[in-house]
């Protein structure tokens, strides 16, 4: 790879706050001409707003975008796309029912006396795809083509658009291997024309593979750009994972102690597509942490776990007696809860206040006949308000209201009402201001010695390997390994993130 | 119990507003008189013409909640009373008359409940199969003509009384207050507004989504066969043609007009049934007016509209600060 | 075309199939007809949407019975297209005539052009349509709503003999030329007398419901006692005006007098029961007298008049029973 010249784009402070959580906070970013960039982080750390920042779907709130040293300012996708910055999504946003040469001139048709000049459309857009090695038919609608081919459509659109950089947001997720080759040869060509390319992932062996610099972010932070090729794989992951420099962690585990009754055991539970088998047991007072990448199924085994998916392999093993979760309601019913990784979608039900949000699950446990009279949902929701330290005026504020923090607060409320046995939690601190986040730690601590039974998954490898009594660490949809007393340590979760698994990932062999 | 009634603020205002106009249009609009051990007046009337665009509001209301929609009432309606037609017809009783319109409100509500939750289509596809095809199966059951029947019985679910009230009012209100009681005395009203503001979330939680989306269903089908019955009952025969016609959208308005979103989420019935008044009132005050029959189509829309756009989010904080500014002056 | 012709065949089939049923049954006098020489006669109806229309239905069936024709009745659903397509159907089975109830008035042209060129007459039943070319068809059998609406009139007039008389209208649905047609006519009914004048309309929407429901306002709005009449655009809103009359305590028939339009045979029997005073007949029988001039025309080209009009002919309770004995099973 030779080295990539001058810089193309220059992003400097950028910072956006959303209420109550600061999503995007004084990030740079420096794309060079020819250069294909990587822009890597977890869920929540800042990505995505760092995409609508660059391309205009959102106002830039502090810091400056320099394109070949003048200043833009993007007031919307059109707006950037002029300027030269285009992004192509995961989720194609072109229209399937339309031909494929009018995709590519939606908005830009050629005209001929004031007509839309579908012939020349149709030639120019054939003249366009083949320098993208596509021989197919532009007058076809976009819909009869395959995801790969429509990627590349919506790339070829974006760089008919005189794009100088070109952002790919999860460009490969939906594509086989044969495609994602075929797309990193184009990814290749442009940046060898001098385009920039900013290729957001969250496949690690693609960053390898077709990448020359990377820069990550977390918590809404920049963490740090480096070369690729200078970057061992373990030590980006400790990046994107907020590994601190050995030595230096302030965190200190808590002291080892005498085990509690195994409570639930985990059989080989899996099903197809989803999650390879795993095995896990879990004992009261005991934190199990499930640390793995974006994408590695650590969420799916939590689905799997709470019936919410339900599985087609293995048993779970309930206090002796094995169990079968036909939905999440058999799961409650175990004494089961679970704080789901989008709280947004999965979690809150943003209309109903506070106290309905609260007593949700405690009142659907009772079903619906034996309402808890209203003095009671009150009494309930004002204890956890205070004990949780929920920042509100009153219990009947609209939860949507509160601060992302304060909704997480208000979910492990919503499951402590139940008095669960078990406490599933995905990603329970993320995108939440740094006190809640204290608060929540400290209150997972506090439900642990006092017996319950925790489930945590985290990306969060220090916190982890500080509060959890083993670690379950999950790579490419299946389980990688599972780490217990002294072996649980930030460096060990990341090794074992990073090693490979000798079996290949389920799904593709299945 | 404040929070319903800051809520029915507007939409009691709104019912002033239209029994006023009754009144210029009729001056004796508000008397109420006894003959008979019965009540008459306007109000009586508006509440009798109104009670089946009520009844259909109570069971639209939690379908809508539940961000679905259900547009076979109407058709529903005009199965009922073909089915209360042809069984007294058929020489029984009306008892059984009623309890076989009854019946198949109900079933006609389950098959709704099952394609949308089962088969998870969507409701408005869902309903819309049985709103074509109801008036088909009514017409079928009726032969295509006006089914009269001579049963008193039957009829009386119209023209009796009970209490000085006609028997339709005290159908509709006691339906009301059933379901008003069904879904806030129990945790229904939570659940229903839980899967209809977030289906994940609600189904996370554990609410059993599936039974209540059924239910819903159900439910307004049953109360689309009383709003039948006494449709029926009051021509003394089953119009499978006419009987119910578009009324499921008259219901969605008053829904609409009380308060709660087509997204689902927040409901409230005795708002809703407020809702059906004001455009049940509306009507009554248009169709004694005097005025050209030509205007009652436009007349109707551009009340309604009016409405509306004073009950939309752009034009809240005006009003909130107007009536802040009035209740200031009030007091001081 | 020709393909064409089969789709149209299978459409006529399906038609038949869901609506009047006795296709196979009249497919095999099709045959025996042609031999015979008889006529075999087309009828593109619009549907079966009220009492009314299954009665033209039944009477143009047994009426071309009478008379030997061979009569295919196919079933249009309320569906333009498919009267097209039954049309396009009956002259490739090469009909000797066309009977054409339209569902609307405009967009006739081509296909009837088609029947025009395939020689084949066309009579239109009960409406008129839209064309600037009347050569496209023979005749339209018709009835005259505007002179409905005045045999009503004139009989109110003559039945007050001179006494005042406030009479409210309830009107069919808004937009309909028929509801135009009944209100102008019977406005020239009462022309002539000082006497009658209409005080009150409104749309009762041609049913019965909403007819009670027009109703009940008018006798709230009015004061009591001043209505001396009503007049209905057709019967079933009266039928349901007579409830509201009753319901309010008044007598229908002699408190305040009722005539409507149609003669449809609920309202005999209300009349029989002294409810209602006089009912305009619009006969379902326009079949018959197509046929007759249809055979004339066949016979030695004698060309009819272009508008044909059934009698309006009106009805008083002195017959009612038996009219509506006579009528019961035929709607």
């Amino acid at each position: 790879m030779t080295e990539p010249a001058a810089t193309l784009l220059s992003a400097r402070g950028l910072t956006r706050t959303y209420p109550g959580v600061r999503a995007l906070d004084g990030v740079d970013l420096t794309l060079r001409a020819g250069e294909i960039h990587a822009l890597l982080g977890e869920n929540g750390a800042g990505k995505s707003t760092l995409i609508n920042l660059l391309t205009g779907a959102q106002p830039i709130e502090a810091g400056s975008i320099h394109l070949d040293g003048r200043e833009v300012r993007p007031r919307s996708p059109a707006d950037a796309a002029a300027s030269g910055i285009v992004a192509v999504y995961q989720e194609i946003t072109l229209l399937p029912n339309l031909s494929v040469a009018e995709n590519i001139y939606l908005g830009r048709e050629p005209t001929r006396f004031g007509l839309v000049d579908r012939a020349r459309m149709r030639r120019e857009a054939a003249i366009l795809l083949s320098r993208f090695g596509l021989s197919i038919d532009p007058a076809q609608p976009l819909s009869a083509f395959s995801t790969a081919v429509q990627q590349l459509i919506a790339i070829a659109r974006a760089v008919d658009m005189s794009a100088r950089v070109l952002i790919l947001d999860e460009p490969t997720a939906s594509l086989d291997s044969a495609e994602v080759a075929v797309l990193f040869r184009l990814m290749r060509e442009l940046a060898a024309s001098g385009m920039a390319v900013l290729f957001v992932t969250h496949f690690l062996d693609q960053v390898y593979e077709v990448t020359h610099r990377i820069t990550v972010l977390r918590g809404g932070k920049l963490v740090g750009e480096r070369k690729t090729a200078a970057l061992p794989r373990l030590d980006l992951v400790a990046m994107m994972l907020g590994k601190l420099p050995s030595g230096d962690n302030h965190l200190q585990r808590h002291a080892a102690r005498e085990p509690g009754a195994p409570f639930v055991t985990v059989k080989d539970l899996g099903k197809r597509h989803l999650v390879a088998p795993f095995s896990a047991g879990i004992r009261r007072g005991e934190v199990l942490g499930v640390a793995g990448l974006l994408g590695s199924g650590r969420t799916e085994t939590a689905l799997l776990l709470f019936g919410a998916e339900r599985a087609d392999a293995g048993e779970i093993i309930v206090d002796g007696a094995a169990v079968t979760l036909r939905g999440p309601r058999d799961a409650i019913r175990l004494g089961f809860g679970f704080c789901p990784e989008d709280r947004k979608l999965d979690g809150i039900v943003p209309d109903l206040s506070i106290r309905e949000n609260i007593v949700l699950a405690l009142q659907a446990r009772l079903g619906w006949v034996r309402r808890l009279p209203l003095a009671r949902q009150r009494e309930l929701a004002d204890t956890y308000i205070k004990l949780l330290n929920i920042r509100t005026p009153d219990a009947e504020k609209p939860i949507q209201l509160l601060s992302g923090g304060n909704q997480q607060k208000a979910l492990l409320a919503r499951w402590l009402a139940t008095k669960p046995r078990l406490l599933i939690l995905d990603e329970p601190t993320r995108g939440i201001d740094v006190g809640a986040h204290a608060e929540i730690i400290l209150l997972l601590e506090k439900l642990r010695d006092e017996g319950m039974a925790l489930y945590v998954i985290s990306s969060e490898v220090e916190e982890v390997a500080a509060y959890a009594d083993r670690v379950m660490v999950m790579r490419e949809r299946r389980q990688a390994g599972m780490l217990t007393g002294e072996e649980v340590t930030p460096s060990a979760i990341i090794d074992a993130i990073v090693t490979p698994v000798d079996m290949p990932p389920p799904g593709r062999a299945a | 119990m404040s929070g319903w009634f800051m809520e029915a603020r507007s939409r009691l205002a709104l019912l002033a507003l239209v029994l006023l106009a009754n009144v210029l249009v009729a001056p004796g609009f508000l008397e109420l008189r006894l003959v008979d051990g019965r009540l008459f007046g306007g109000i009586i009337d508006i509440l009798n013409r109104g009670a089946p665009v009520m009844l259909l509001a109570v069971g639209m209301a939690p379908v809508i909640a539940t961000r679905g929609i259900d547009l076979s009432v109407g058709a529903v309606m005009a199965i009922a009373g073909a089915v209360a037609a042809a069984t007294v017809n058929a020489g029984h009783a009306w008892p059984v008359a009623v309890m076989a319109a009854l019946g198949t409100g109900l079933a006609c509500g389950l098959w709704n409940g099952v394609l949308v939750t089962i088969f998870r289509m969507q409701p408005i596809v869902a309903t819309l199969i049985l709103m074509v095809a109801g008036r088909g199966i009514a017409q079928m059951i009726t032969e295509g003509r006006v089914l009269t029947f001579t049963d008193d019985g039957l009829a009386g679910v119209s023209s009796a009384s009970l209490l000085g009230l006609p028997l339709p009012v005290l159908i509709a209100l006691a339906a009301a207050i059933i379901t008003g009681l069904l879904v806030r005395a129990t945790a229904l009203g939570l659940f229903i507004e839980a899967v209809g503001t977030s289906p994940r979330a609600a189904r996370l939680a554990g609410v059993p989504a599936p039974g209540i989306l059924i239910g819903v269903y159900v439910w307004s089908g049953l109360m689309a066969a009383l709003a039948g019955l006494i449709a029926a009952a009051d021509i003394r025969g089953a119009d499978a043609n006419n009987a119910g016609l578009w009324l499921e959208l008259d219901a969605i308005l008053a829904v609409v007009i009380g308060g709660t979103s087509l997204y689902g989420g927040r409901f409230s019935i005795g708002l809703s049934v407020l809702g059906a008044l004001i455009l049940q009132g509306m009507r009554t005050c248009i169709l004694r007016s005097g005025l050209p029959p030509e205007l009652n189509l436009l007349l109707m829309a551009l009340v309604i509209a009016l409405v509306l756009v004073v009950q939309s989010p752009a034009c809240q904080p005006a009003i909130a600060r107007l009536t802040a500014r009035l209740t200031r002056k009030g007091t001081a | 075309m020709k393909a064409f012709a089969k789709y149209g065949a299978v459409a006529l089939m399906l038609a038949a199939m869901t609506g009047c049923g006795d296709k196979g049954g009249a497919d095999k006098a099709a045959d025996a007809g042609k031999t015979a020489g008889a006529l075999t006669i087309g009828f593109s109806q619009i549907g079966s949407e009220s009492g009314w229309r299954a009665a033209e239905t039944k009477l143009a069936k047994s009426e071309a019975e009478k008379r030997g024709i061979t009569l295919k009745v196919s079933d249009a659903q309320q569906q333009q297209a498919n009267q097209i397509k039954a049309i396009r159907s009956f002259i490739a089975q090469g009909v000797d005539a066309i009977l054409l109830a339209p569902v609307i008035s405009s967009g006739w042209d081509e296909v009837l052009g088609e029947a025009k060129a395939a020689n084949i007459p066309v009579v239109l039943l009960d409406r008129q349509i839209d064309t600037a070319d009347a050569s496209l068809y023979l005749s339209a059998v018709t009835s005259d709503t505007v002179e409905e609406g005045r045999v009503a009139g004139r009989w109110l007039v003559s039945t007050l003999a001179g006494r005042d008389c406030r009479v409210v209208e309830i009107q069919g649905t808004i937009g309909a030329s028929l509801v135009a047609n009944r209100k102008k006519g019977f406005e020239e009914g009462i022309s002539t007398a000082a006497n009658v004048q209409i005080v009150r309309t409104q749309s009762g929407e041609f049913t019965r419901a909403k007819g009670k429901e027009v109703m009940e306002g008018f006798i709230k709005a009015e004061a009591p006692g001043s209505i001396c009449a009503v007049y209905a655009h057709n019967d079933d809103m009266m039928i349901g005006a007579i409830q509201a009359m009753k319901e309010a305590g008044l007598k229908p028939g002699s408190d305040i007098l009722a005539v409507s339009i149609d003669a449809v045979p609920d309202i005999f029997k209300a009349m029989a029961d002294g409810d209602a005073n006089a009912t305009v007949e619009l006969t379902p029988d326009m079949a018959s007298r197509a046929y007759d001039l249809l055979a004339a025309y066949k016979k030695d080209g004698t060309q009819p008049p272009k508008w044909v009009q059934t009698p309006s002919t009106l009805y008083l309770p002195d017959t009612a029973a038996a009219e509506y004995e006579r009528r019961k099973d035929l709607y």
